[in-house]
Protein backbone atom coordinates (compact mmCIF):
# COMPACT_ATOMS: atom_id res chain seq x y z
CA UNK A 1 0.00 0.00 0.00
CA UNK A 2 1.45 3.36 -0.55
CA UNK A 3 1.47 5.33 2.35
CA UNK A 4 -0.33 8.91 2.72
CA UNK A 5 2.33 11.13 2.81
CA UNK A 6 2.41 14.74 4.33
CA UNK A 7 2.84 15.90 1.00
CA UNK A 8 0.42 13.75 -1.26
CA UNK A 9 -2.54 15.68 1.90
CA UNK A 10 -0.87 18.72 1.36
CA UNK A 11 -1.10 18.40 -2.35
CA UNK A 12 -4.26 17.30 -2.41
CA UNK A 13 -6.23 19.19 0.01
CA UNK A 14 -4.78 22.37 -2.34
CA UNK A 15 -5.87 20.38 -5.40
CA UNK A 16 -9.58 19.89 -3.56
CA UNK A 17 -9.70 23.23 -2.46
CA UNK A 18 -8.92 24.66 -6.21
CA UNK A 19 -11.57 22.53 -7.48
CA UNK A 20 -14.28 23.47 -4.88
CA UNK A 21 -13.49 27.08 -5.58
CA UNK A 22 -13.57 26.65 -9.27
CA UNK A 23 -16.70 25.23 -9.25
CA UNK A 24 -17.84 28.13 -7.39
CA UNK A 25 -16.96 30.61 -9.14
CA UNK A 26 -17.57 29.15 -12.75
CA UNK A 27 -21.17 29.09 -10.96
CA UNK A 28 -21.33 32.16 -10.20
CA UNK A 29 -19.74 33.11 -13.48
CA UNK A 30 -22.41 30.82 -15.25
CA UNK A 31 -25.38 32.86 -13.69
CA UNK A 32 -24.46 36.05 -14.10
CA UNK A 33 -23.69 35.80 -17.78
CA UNK A 34 -26.85 33.39 -18.55
CA UNK A 35 -24.79 30.35 -19.21
CA UNK A 36 -27.37 27.80 -17.39
CA UNK A 37 -30.04 26.13 -19.80
CA UNK A 38 -33.85 26.86 -18.68
CA UNK A 39 -33.42 22.77 -17.96
CA UNK A 40 -29.87 22.86 -16.28
CA UNK A 41 -31.12 21.27 -13.43
CA UNK A 42 -31.34 17.44 -12.30
CA UNK A 43 -29.16 14.41 -13.25
CA UNK A 44 -28.20 15.75 -16.62
CA UNK A 45 -28.15 19.49 -15.62
CA UNK A 46 -23.79 19.57 -15.28
CA UNK A 47 -23.80 18.25 -18.34
CA UNK A 48 -26.58 20.65 -20.54
CA UNK A 49 -24.97 23.42 -18.66
CA UNK A 50 -21.16 22.76 -19.94
CA UNK A 51 -22.51 22.11 -23.47
CA UNK A 52 -24.63 25.30 -23.27
CA UNK A 53 -22.12 27.69 -22.02
CA UNK A 54 -19.55 26.32 -24.07
CA UNK A 55 -21.52 27.03 -27.70
CA UNK A 56 -22.79 30.24 -26.02
CA UNK A 57 -19.03 31.35 -25.40
CA UNK A 58 -17.03 29.95 -28.73
CA UNK A 59 -19.84 29.71 -31.09
CA UNK A 60 -23.06 31.66 -30.52
CA UNK A 61 -21.96 34.99 -32.49
CA UNK A 62 -21.21 32.71 -35.66
CA UNK A 63 -23.30 32.09 -38.56
CA UNK A 64 -24.30 28.64 -39.25
CA UNK A 65 -22.75 27.28 -42.86
CA UNK A 66 -24.72 27.64 -45.39
CA UNK A 67 -24.44 25.63 -48.87
CA UNK A 68 -24.54 26.27 -52.50
CA UNK A 69 -27.89 26.05 -54.37
CA UNK A 70 -26.50 23.04 -56.17
CA UNK A 71 -26.33 20.81 -52.81
CA UNK A 72 -30.23 21.35 -52.13
CA UNK A 73 -32.27 18.22 -51.69
CA UNK A 74 -34.07 17.36 -54.18
CA UNK A 75 -36.28 15.00 -52.26
CA UNK A 76 -36.24 16.44 -48.54
CA UNK A 77 -37.96 14.44 -45.94
CA UNK A 78 -40.89 16.09 -44.32
CA UNK A 79 -40.98 14.75 -40.93
CA UNK A 80 -44.37 13.05 -39.38
CA UNK A 81 -46.63 16.12 -38.73
CA UNK A 82 -50.25 15.76 -36.20
CA UNK A 83 -53.28 15.64 -38.31
CA UNK A 84 -54.48 19.16 -38.58
CA UNK A 85 -56.98 20.12 -36.45
CA UNK A 86 -60.71 22.26 -38.12
CA UNK A 87 -59.50 25.52 -37.40
CA UNK A 88 -55.96 24.84 -39.29
CA UNK A 89 -57.54 23.78 -42.15
CA UNK A 90 -60.25 26.41 -42.43
CA UNK A 91 -57.44 28.89 -42.29
CA UNK A 92 -55.62 26.52 -44.68
CA UNK A 93 -59.16 26.31 -47.04
CA UNK A 94 -58.65 30.69 -47.57
CA UNK A 95 -54.71 30.32 -48.42
CA UNK A 96 -54.09 31.50 -44.75
CA UNK A 97 -55.02 35.18 -45.58
CA UNK A 98 -56.29 35.16 -41.54
CA UNK A 99 -52.91 33.86 -40.35
CA UNK A 100 -51.93 35.53 -37.00
CA UNK A 101 -48.79 36.01 -35.77
CA UNK A 102 -49.20 37.48 -32.36
CA UNK A 103 -46.39 39.38 -31.00
CA UNK A 104 -46.65 39.95 -26.76
CA UNK A 105 -44.82 39.96 -23.82
CA UNK A 106 -41.67 42.22 -22.43
CA UNK A 107 -42.34 44.41 -25.86
CA UNK A 108 -43.25 48.16 -26.01
CA UNK A 109 -46.19 47.52 -28.70
CA UNK A 110 -47.75 43.99 -29.02
CA UNK A 111 -48.35 43.37 -32.49
CA UNK A 112 -50.86 41.26 -34.84
CA UNK A 113 -48.97 40.31 -38.01
CA UNK A 114 -50.67 38.49 -41.19
CA UNK A 115 -48.58 37.09 -43.63
CA UNK A 116 -48.58 40.38 -45.93
CA UNK A 117 -47.51 42.27 -43.28
CA UNK A 118 -44.47 39.87 -42.77
CA UNK A 119 -44.05 39.74 -46.55
CA UNK A 120 -43.15 44.03 -45.94
CA UNK A 121 -40.81 43.35 -44.19
CA UNK A 122 -37.14 42.52 -45.11
CA UNK A 123 -37.18 39.31 -46.72
CA UNK A 124 -33.81 37.19 -46.64
CA UNK A 125 -33.33 33.71 -47.85
CA UNK A 126 -30.54 31.30 -46.82
CA UNK A 127 -29.67 27.52 -47.85
CA UNK A 128 -28.86 25.60 -44.49
CA UNK A 129 -29.30 22.43 -43.51
CA UNK A 130 -32.26 20.85 -41.27
CA UNK A 131 -30.56 18.22 -38.88
CA UNK A 132 -32.92 16.19 -37.08
CA UNK A 133 -31.88 14.46 -33.69
CA UNK A 134 -32.59 10.85 -35.24
CA UNK A 135 -29.74 11.61 -37.03
CA UNK A 136 -31.05 12.94 -40.94
CA UNK A 137 -30.67 15.99 -42.82
CA UNK A 138 -31.59 17.56 -46.05
CA UNK A 139 -30.90 21.06 -47.03
CA UNK A 140 -32.84 23.66 -48.45
CA UNK A 141 -33.68 27.04 -49.14
CA UNK A 142 -35.52 29.33 -47.00
CA UNK A 143 -37.26 32.01 -47.45
CA UNK A 144 -38.48 34.73 -44.68
CA UNK A 145 -37.82 37.37 -42.64
CA UNK A 146 -36.00 37.39 -39.33
CA UNK A 147 -37.26 36.58 -35.98
CA UNK A 148 -35.15 39.85 -35.03
CA UNK A 149 -36.62 42.74 -37.43
CA UNK A 150 -40.34 41.61 -36.21
CA UNK A 151 -38.83 42.20 -32.37
CA UNK A 152 -37.45 44.94 -33.18
CA UNK A 153 -40.86 46.40 -34.69
CA UNK A 154 -42.09 45.49 -31.44
CA UNK A 155 -39.74 47.12 -29.40
CA UNK A 156 -38.53 44.47 -27.59
CA UNK A 157 -37.85 45.83 -24.14
CA UNK A 158 -33.69 45.28 -22.52
CA UNK A 159 -34.46 42.85 -19.84
CA UNK A 160 -36.04 40.75 -22.33
CA UNK A 161 -33.86 36.87 -21.72
CA UNK A 162 -36.04 34.19 -24.10
CA UNK A 163 -38.38 34.17 -26.80
CA UNK A 164 -41.17 32.27 -26.67
CA UNK A 165 -42.30 30.88 -30.25
CA UNK A 166 -45.47 28.47 -29.93
CA UNK A 167 -47.80 26.59 -32.61
CA UNK A 168 -51.10 26.47 -33.22
CA UNK A 169 -51.04 22.89 -32.25
CA UNK A 170 -51.87 23.13 -28.55
CA UNK A 171 -49.06 22.52 -26.39
CA UNK A 172 -46.43 22.65 -28.66
CA UNK A 173 -43.47 25.75 -27.62
CA UNK A 174 -40.51 26.37 -27.87
CA UNK A 175 -37.81 28.95 -26.41
CA UNK A 176 -34.35 30.21 -27.43
CA UNK A 177 -32.93 32.85 -25.89
CA UNK A 178 -32.09 36.48 -27.23
CA UNK A 179 -28.69 36.12 -28.26
CA UNK A 180 -29.93 33.40 -30.88
CA UNK A 181 -33.42 34.78 -31.30
CA UNK A 182 -31.75 37.96 -33.21
CA UNK A 183 -29.47 36.30 -35.32
CA UNK A 184 -30.31 37.50 -38.97
CA UNK A 185 -30.37 33.72 -40.19
CA UNK A 186 -32.99 32.82 -36.73
CA UNK A 187 -35.84 33.03 -39.67
CA UNK A 188 -39.54 33.35 -39.77
CA UNK A 189 -39.79 31.13 -42.85
CA UNK A 190 -42.88 31.42 -45.15
CA UNK A 191 -41.56 29.98 -48.08
CA UNK A 192 -39.14 27.05 -49.19
CA UNK A 193 -36.97 26.22 -52.52
CA UNK A 194 -38.30 29.38 -54.62
CA UNK A 195 -42.58 28.25 -53.21
CA UNK A 196 -44.71 28.59 -50.47
CA UNK A 197 -43.58 26.91 -47.04
CA UNK A 198 -45.71 23.78 -47.92
CA UNK A 199 -47.81 22.75 -44.57
CA UNK A 200 -45.70 19.44 -44.26
CA UNK A 201 -43.11 21.41 -43.68
CA UNK A 202 -44.50 23.77 -41.26
CA UNK A 203 -46.29 26.19 -43.76
CA UNK A 204 -47.37 28.64 -43.88
CA UNK A 205 -45.07 30.06 -40.73
CA UNK A 206 -42.52 28.13 -39.09
CA UNK A 207 -39.27 29.48 -37.36
CA UNK A 208 -36.16 28.26 -38.63
CA UNK A 209 -33.12 28.18 -36.35
CA UNK A 210 -30.66 26.81 -38.31
CA UNK A 211 -27.99 26.28 -35.60
CA UNK A 212 -29.70 24.06 -33.51
CA UNK A 213 -31.27 20.92 -34.69
CA UNK A 214 -34.70 20.39 -36.45
CA UNK A 215 -36.95 20.21 -33.16
CA UNK A 216 -36.22 23.65 -32.47
CA UNK A 217 -37.64 24.80 -35.84
CA UNK A 218 -40.96 24.98 -34.42
CA UNK A 219 -43.38 24.49 -37.17
CA UNK A 220 -47.15 26.50 -37.60
CA UNK A 221 -46.01 29.45 -35.32
CA UNK A 222 -48.61 32.17 -34.50
CA UNK A 223 -47.98 33.70 -31.51
CA UNK A 224 -44.21 34.98 -30.00
CA UNK A 225 -44.17 36.04 -26.54
CA UNK A 226 -40.75 38.07 -25.31
CA UNK A 227 -40.00 36.92 -21.56
CA UNK A 228 -37.62 38.18 -18.59
CA UNK A 229 -38.50 35.06 -16.63
CA UNK A 230 -38.77 31.89 -18.65
CA UNK A 231 -39.84 30.05 -15.45
CA UNK A 232 -43.03 31.23 -15.48
CA UNK A 233 -43.77 29.11 -18.90
CA UNK A 234 -45.09 25.19 -18.97
CA UNK A 235 -42.73 23.70 -16.11
CA UNK A 236 -40.32 26.32 -16.57
CA UNK A 237 -37.59 24.27 -18.13
CA UNK A 238 -38.06 26.56 -21.11
CA UNK A 239 -40.31 24.82 -23.84
CA UNK A 240 -42.07 21.29 -23.62
CA UNK A 241 -39.12 19.46 -24.49
CA UNK A 242 -38.04 18.54 -21.29
CA UNK A 243 -41.18 17.35 -20.87
CA UNK A 244 -40.75 14.74 -23.27
CA UNK A 245 -37.19 14.05 -21.95
CA UNK A 246 -36.00 16.13 -24.53
CA UNK A 247 -33.46 19.06 -23.95
CA UNK A 248 -34.24 22.78 -24.22
CA UNK A 249 -30.62 23.57 -26.23
CA UNK A 250 -30.35 21.46 -29.36
CA UNK A 251 -27.08 23.01 -30.90
CA UNK A 252 -25.45 20.21 -29.41
CA UNK B 1 3.42 -21.97 -2.99
CA UNK B 2 6.71 -21.40 -0.97
CA UNK B 3 5.73 -20.65 2.94
CA UNK B 4 8.80 -17.84 2.64
CA UNK B 5 6.64 -15.82 -0.57
CA UNK B 6 3.82 -15.69 1.65
CA UNK B 7 5.18 -14.06 4.91
CA UNK B 8 7.12 -11.10 2.58
CA UNK B 9 3.81 -9.67 1.34
CA UNK B 10 5.53 -6.60 -0.50
CA UNK B 11 3.66 -4.25 -2.90
CA UNK B 12 4.86 -2.84 -6.28
CA UNK B 13 3.28 0.31 -7.42
CA UNK B 14 1.33 -0.30 -10.57
CA UNK B 15 -1.04 2.64 -11.90
CA UNK B 16 -0.73 5.88 -10.70
CA UNK B 17 -4.00 8.07 -9.38
CA UNK B 18 -4.12 9.73 -11.82
CA UNK B 19 -4.55 6.92 -14.32
CA UNK B 20 -6.51 4.69 -12.23
CA UNK B 21 -9.01 7.84 -11.29
CA UNK B 22 -9.02 8.48 -15.56
CA UNK B 23 -9.21 4.80 -16.54
CA UNK B 24 -12.53 4.04 -14.48
CA UNK B 25 -14.54 7.49 -15.20
CA UNK B 26 -13.87 6.65 -19.09
CA UNK B 27 -15.30 2.97 -18.32
CA UNK B 28 -17.84 4.33 -16.71
CA UNK B 29 -18.52 7.07 -19.13
CA UNK B 30 -18.09 4.70 -22.46
CA UNK B 31 -20.20 2.18 -21.20
CA UNK B 32 -23.10 4.76 -20.93
CA UNK B 33 -22.18 6.10 -24.40
CA UNK B 34 -22.20 3.13 -25.86
CA UNK B 35 -25.30 2.20 -24.62
CA UNK B 36 -27.05 5.52 -25.03
CA UNK B 37 -25.47 5.58 -28.33
CA UNK B 38 -27.49 2.44 -29.76
CA UNK B 39 -30.44 3.82 -28.61
CA UNK B 40 -30.31 7.47 -30.67
CA UNK B 41 -28.76 5.03 -33.56
CA UNK B 42 -31.91 2.81 -33.98
CA UNK B 43 -33.76 5.83 -34.26
CA UNK B 44 -32.60 5.49 -37.64
CA UNK B 45 -30.52 2.63 -38.77
CA UNK B 46 -29.62 3.87 -42.21
CA UNK B 47 -25.87 5.36 -42.81
CA UNK B 48 -24.76 7.51 -45.33
CA UNK B 49 -22.17 9.50 -47.60
CA UNK B 50 -21.47 13.15 -47.66
CA UNK B 51 -23.10 16.18 -45.90
CA UNK B 52 -27.06 14.90 -45.99
CA UNK B 53 -29.37 12.03 -46.07
CA UNK B 54 -32.73 10.75 -45.17
CA UNK B 55 -35.17 8.12 -46.15
CA UNK B 56 -35.42 10.04 -49.73
CA UNK B 57 -31.72 9.40 -50.16
CA UNK B 58 -29.90 6.44 -50.93
CA UNK B 59 -28.58 4.59 -47.90
CA UNK B 60 -24.67 3.77 -47.63
CA UNK B 61 -25.56 0.90 -45.33
CA UNK B 62 -28.97 -0.15 -43.41
CA UNK B 63 -28.72 -1.96 -40.42
CA UNK B 64 -31.17 -5.02 -40.61
CA UNK B 65 -33.35 -3.92 -37.42
CA UNK B 66 -36.34 -2.79 -36.54
CA UNK B 67 -36.22 1.13 -35.68
CA UNK B 68 -37.94 3.17 -32.75
CA UNK B 69 -39.38 5.39 -34.89
CA UNK B 70 -42.29 4.84 -37.73
CA UNK B 71 -41.22 7.19 -40.36
CA UNK B 72 -38.29 5.04 -41.04
CA UNK B 73 -39.47 2.09 -43.56
CA UNK B 74 -37.12 -0.97 -42.10
CA UNK B 75 -39.35 -4.00 -43.72
CA UNK B 76 -40.43 -4.82 -40.43
CA UNK B 77 -43.96 -4.45 -38.82
CA UNK B 78 -43.12 -2.90 -35.28
CA UNK B 79 -41.27 -0.15 -33.93
CA UNK B 80 -38.69 -0.68 -31.28
CA UNK B 81 -38.94 1.59 -27.57
CA UNK B 82 -38.42 4.91 -28.38
CA UNK B 83 -35.45 6.02 -25.89
CA UNK B 84 -33.88 8.98 -27.29
CA UNK B 85 -34.90 11.81 -24.96
CA UNK B 86 -32.96 10.51 -21.23
CA UNK B 87 -30.74 8.85 -24.22
CA UNK B 88 -29.50 11.93 -25.81
CA UNK B 89 -29.26 13.52 -22.54
CA UNK B 90 -26.89 10.70 -20.89
CA UNK B 91 -25.10 10.47 -24.31
CA UNK B 92 -23.52 14.15 -24.07
CA UNK B 93 -23.01 14.26 -20.30
CA UNK B 94 -21.37 11.33 -20.79
CA UNK B 95 -18.97 12.45 -23.40
CA UNK B 96 -18.47 15.66 -21.04
CA UNK B 97 -17.12 12.85 -18.14
CA UNK B 98 -14.71 11.10 -21.35
CA UNK B 99 -13.49 14.43 -22.58
CA UNK B 100 -12.92 15.73 -19.06
CA UNK B 101 -11.35 12.23 -18.00
CA UNK B 102 -9.39 12.42 -21.28
CA UNK B 103 -7.39 15.90 -21.12
CA UNK B 104 -6.75 14.97 -17.59
CA UNK B 105 -4.91 11.93 -18.62
CA UNK B 106 -3.68 13.28 -21.65
CA UNK B 107 -2.38 16.16 -19.93
CA UNK B 108 -0.72 14.48 -16.86
CA UNK B 109 0.26 11.38 -19.39
CA UNK B 110 2.56 13.82 -21.41
CA UNK B 111 3.53 15.88 -18.48
CA UNK B 112 4.71 13.52 -16.50
CA UNK B 113 6.58 11.11 -18.88
CA UNK B 114 3.43 8.26 -18.05
CA UNK B 115 3.31 7.96 -22.05
CA UNK B 116 6.79 8.63 -23.06
CA UNK B 117 8.31 5.71 -20.41
CA UNK B 118 4.84 3.17 -20.69
CA UNK B 119 3.02 3.64 -23.88
CA UNK B 120 5.73 4.57 -26.75
CA UNK B 121 7.17 1.16 -27.67
CA UNK B 122 10.55 0.13 -26.69
CA UNK B 123 13.55 1.51 -29.12
CA UNK B 124 14.44 -2.04 -29.05
CA UNK B 125 10.70 -3.14 -30.04
CA UNK B 126 10.04 -0.41 -33.05
CA UNK B 127 10.62 -2.96 -35.56
CA UNK B 128 8.28 -5.68 -37.10
CA UNK B 129 10.10 -8.84 -35.66
CA UNK B 130 8.98 -7.41 -32.38
CA UNK B 131 5.26 -7.25 -33.20
CA UNK B 132 5.60 -11.19 -34.61
CA UNK B 133 7.13 -12.42 -31.99
CA UNK B 134 4.45 -10.78 -29.66
CA UNK B 135 1.68 -11.74 -32.01
CA UNK B 136 3.00 -15.47 -32.43
CA UNK B 137 3.16 -15.35 -28.46
CA UNK B 138 -0.41 -14.77 -28.16
CA UNK B 139 -1.31 -17.30 -31.02
CA UNK B 140 0.49 -19.83 -29.17
CA UNK B 141 -1.50 -18.70 -25.64
CA UNK B 142 1.83 -18.08 -23.98
CA UNK B 143 1.70 -16.83 -20.53
CA UNK B 144 2.66 -13.58 -19.79
CA UNK B 145 6.40 -13.39 -18.91
CA UNK B 146 7.16 -11.73 -15.63
CA UNK B 147 8.51 -8.36 -17.68
CA UNK B 148 4.80 -7.67 -18.42
CA UNK B 149 3.73 -7.84 -15.04
CA UNK B 150 4.68 -4.45 -14.30
CA UNK B 151 5.40 -2.96 -18.04
CA UNK B 152 3.18 -3.43 -21.16
CA UNK B 153 3.90 -5.07 -24.42
CA UNK B 154 4.62 -3.41 -27.62
CA UNK B 155 1.52 -4.53 -29.14
CA UNK B 156 -0.34 -3.42 -25.85
CA UNK B 157 1.14 -0.01 -26.19
CA UNK B 158 0.28 0.12 -29.53
CA UNK B 159 -3.11 -0.75 -28.89
CA UNK B 160 -3.29 1.68 -25.95
CA UNK B 161 -1.44 4.55 -28.13
CA UNK B 162 -4.04 4.12 -31.02
CA UNK B 163 -6.88 4.14 -28.40
CA UNK B 164 -5.88 7.03 -26.68
CA UNK B 165 -4.50 9.11 -29.03
CA UNK B 166 -6.66 8.08 -32.87
CA UNK B 167 -9.67 6.59 -31.87
CA UNK B 168 -10.47 8.49 -28.91
CA UNK B 169 -9.82 11.79 -30.63
CA UNK B 170 -11.19 10.30 -33.76
CA UNK B 171 -15.02 9.68 -32.29
CA UNK B 172 -14.98 13.40 -30.13
CA UNK B 173 -14.03 14.74 -33.53
CA UNK B 174 -16.89 13.09 -35.50
CA UNK B 175 -19.59 13.88 -32.72
CA UNK B 176 -18.81 17.03 -32.85
CA UNK B 177 -18.96 17.67 -36.60
CA UNK B 178 -22.46 17.03 -36.26
CA UNK B 179 -23.13 19.38 -34.14
CA UNK B 180 -25.07 22.55 -36.18
CA UNK B 181 -23.39 24.82 -33.63
CA UNK B 182 -20.19 23.83 -33.22
CA UNK B 183 -19.91 23.32 -37.26
CA UNK B 184 -20.87 27.13 -37.52
CA UNK B 185 -17.39 28.05 -35.86
CA UNK B 186 -15.37 25.52 -37.37
CA UNK B 187 -16.66 24.34 -40.55
CA UNK B 188 -13.79 22.26 -41.42
CA UNK B 189 -14.12 20.07 -38.99
CA UNK B 190 -17.21 18.67 -41.07
CA UNK B 191 -15.83 19.20 -44.48
CA UNK B 192 -12.52 17.39 -43.59
CA UNK B 193 -14.73 14.35 -43.02
CA UNK B 194 -16.96 14.45 -46.09
CA UNK B 195 -20.10 16.10 -44.63
CA UNK B 196 -21.94 15.51 -41.83
CA UNK B 197 -23.53 12.14 -42.57
CA UNK B 198 -19.71 11.11 -43.56
CA UNK B 199 -19.40 12.40 -39.52
CA UNK B 200 -22.30 10.03 -38.21
CA UNK B 201 -21.01 7.04 -40.17
CA UNK B 202 -17.53 7.52 -39.06
CA UNK B 203 -18.55 7.97 -35.32
CA UNK B 204 -20.60 4.40 -35.81
CA UNK B 205 -17.88 2.81 -37.08
CA UNK B 206 -15.09 4.30 -34.46
CA UNK B 207 -17.69 3.21 -31.61
CA UNK B 208 -17.60 -0.59 -33.28
CA UNK B 209 -13.46 -0.35 -32.58
CA UNK B 210 -13.61 1.06 -29.52
CA UNK B 211 -16.07 -1.65 -28.52
CA UNK B 212 -13.85 -3.96 -30.01
CA UNK B 213 -10.83 -2.76 -28.06
CA UNK B 214 -13.21 -2.98 -24.76
CA UNK B 215 -13.90 -6.59 -25.57
CA UNK B 216 -10.45 -7.44 -25.90
CA UNK B 217 -8.92 -5.79 -22.99
CA UNK B 218 -11.39 -7.22 -20.66
CA UNK B 219 -10.52 -10.39 -22.33
CA UNK B 220 -6.77 -10.22 -21.97
CA UNK B 221 -7.29 -9.01 -18.14
CA UNK B 222 -9.30 -12.18 -17.69
CA UNK B 223 -7.09 -14.65 -18.87
CA UNK B 224 -3.82 -12.97 -17.23
CA UNK B 225 -5.32 -12.81 -13.95
CA UNK B 226 -8.23 -11.31 -13.70
CA UNK B 227 -8.36 -10.39 -10.02
CA UNK B 228 -4.34 -9.07 -9.91
CA UNK B 229 -4.72 -6.90 -12.94
CA UNK B 230 -8.20 -5.60 -11.30
CA UNK B 231 -6.67 -4.66 -8.38
CA UNK B 232 -3.76 -2.76 -9.83
CA UNK B 233 -5.90 -0.80 -11.69
CA UNK B 234 -8.15 -0.33 -8.18
CA UNK B 235 -5.73 0.15 -5.57
CA UNK B 236 -2.27 0.68 -7.97
CA UNK B 237 -0.33 -1.83 -6.14
CA UNK B 238 -0.06 -5.29 -6.95
CA UNK B 239 1.77 -8.18 -4.55
CA UNK B 240 4.87 -9.28 -5.66
CA UNK B 241 4.66 -12.59 -3.98
CA UNK B 242 1.56 -13.68 -5.84
CA UNK B 243 1.76 -15.94 -9.02
CA UNK B 244 -0.01 -14.52 -11.99
CA UNK B 245 -2.63 -17.17 -13.10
Amino acid sequence: MNPITRRKLIYGGVAAAAGVGGLAAADRLAKRFGLIPPDGTGVYGPGETLTYACQRVITAHLPVREFPRSMISKNPFANEIAPPKDDFKRLEASGFKDWRLVVDGTVQHPLSLSLADLKNLSVHSQVTEVACEEGWSYIAEWIGTPLSGVLREAGMLPQTRYIIYSSIEKGLWESIDVPEAMRPQTLLTMGMNDGDLPVKFGGPLRLRVPRQLGYKSLKFVNHITATDDIRKFGSGRGSVDPDYGYAWYAGI
Amino acid sequence: MPVASQLEKTTTARHSAVVRVTHWLTFIAFIALLVTGFEIMISHPRFYWGEVGNVNTKPLFVIPIPASRDTVPTGYGYVMPDQNGWSRYLHFEAAWVAVLAGLVYGIYGLWSGHVRKNLIPERRDRNGRAYRARIAQYFRRRPPGRAEETSYNVLQRTAYLIVIFVLFPLIIWTGLAMSPAFTSAFPWTSVLLGGRQSARTIHFFVSWLLLFFLLVHVTMVAVSGFRRRMRAMITGTMRDSEESQ
